[in-house]
């Protein structure tokens, strides 16, 4: 330990070390957290067309339009690991020709610092929902879930759906006059 | 000044203790195989540690930052999820977010996916003609997370040294 260069050397191989030990702990004091959250989800309006999926395949498929509220308060789910959470609102129903379908309707990120407490009314949906074939129409049940994905500063990155969910049955017939 | 060292002591060595070294020498490296070997059939991934390549999920993710993988065909893939795939006929694994996924009764899947950076969604990057990616397309599913380089106490140290 006689020179600048031996000592810098060792103090960053320690620092090294410690940042090592931190980010285990930062990991584990966390990784067994329940990050799930209260939330309220109201749907306001329903509307059904058959185009073309210009997103995709182009074959005639059913695209739903929904305007919805949220609220929830995200307050808990953050701590010391929590860098930011990715909010997604999705829609799962079931149909004649496929067993699970799931279609992300519109996303958020929340970063840490930014405020926890969400108050969203008359919200459109981000992306398109269109179905693979003609399975909205008349469908009873359509669920929407508001989930995250906790991403940490380090360790497991889980995937929280919000306790809180809604149901709505689709119309019976297509929308042709109205647009959205 | 280091190499001639190495080498004094190699000589002074008897046959039997360089065999002994070479032994050893293999011995770690088949260890770090076998390790590496049985992550792959634990997680189920070909890959199971990969590193992030591009912006397209920033801020979450940033290029050299590290993700866990595990593809265990009990997790079906549902949205959400971060998956790292590769596109047929391209060797670069890209890790992006699952946004819509439609499941069959007997199992087979088509998903779609799109970069949170990113203001569409894949379907430009995929094959001419593919508008789904399916399980073979998947490496992996990201389970875990490390960020690389982003300790400004090391990088403080680093520019001290090469000052010096």
């Amino acid at each position: 330990m006689n020179s600048v260069l031996s000592r810098a050397n060792s103090l960053f191989a320690f620092s090294l070390s410690v940042m090592a030990a931190l980010t285990l702990g930062c990991f584990i004091t966390t990784a067994f957290k329940d990050r799930s959250a209260p939330v309220r989800l109201h749907v306001s309006r329903i509307l059904l067309k058959n185009v073309e999926d210009f997103t995709g395949p182009r074959k005639k498929s059913d695209l739903g339009f929904i305007t919805f509220h949220i609220s929830a308060d995200l307050e808990k789910t953050f701590d010391w690991n929590v860098k930011q959470l990715f909010l997604y609102l999705s829609a799962e129903y079931s149909t004649k020709n496929n067993a699970v379908n799931q279609v992300v309707l519109w996303d958020k990120i929340v970063l840490r610092g930014d405020n926890p407490k969400l108050l969203l009314k008359d919200m459109k949906t981000k992306y398109f929902f269109f179905d693979d074939g003609n399975g909205l129409k008349g469908n009873r049940n359509v669920t929407l879930t508001l989930s995250w994905n906790v991403v940490p500063n380090a360790g497991i990155l889980p995937l929280v759906t919000g306790t809180g969910r809604v149901s709505v049955p689709f119309p019976d017939a297509y929308e042709i006059t109205k647009s959205y | 000044m280091l190499s001639l060292d190495f080498l004094d002591d190699v000589r002074r060595m008897n046959k039997r203790q360089l065999y002994y070294q070479v032994l050893n020498f293999g011995m770690i490296v088949s260890s770090a195989l076998m390790i590496w070997k049985g992550l792959m059939v634990i997680t189920g991934s070909e890959s199971p540690i990969v590193v992030v390549l591009s912006g397209s999920m920033e801020p979450a993710f940033h290029r050299g930052d590290l993700l866990f993988l595990t593809n265990r065909v009990e997790d079906p893939i549902r949205v959400g999820e971060i998956v790292v795939f590769r596109i047929e006929g391209r060797e670069i694994p890209i890790v992006h977010r699952v946004l819509k996924i439609h499941e069959k009764q007997n199992g087979h899947i088509k998903f779609l996916t799109k970069g949170d950076n990113n203001a569409v969604d894949d379907r430009g990057l995929y094959k001419q003609g593919q508008h789904w990616l399916e399980k073979k397309d998947v490496v992996g599913r990201a389970r875990g997370f490390y960020q690389e380089n982003r300790s400004v106490e090391n990088r403080n140290f680093l520019f001290l040294i090469l000052e010096l």
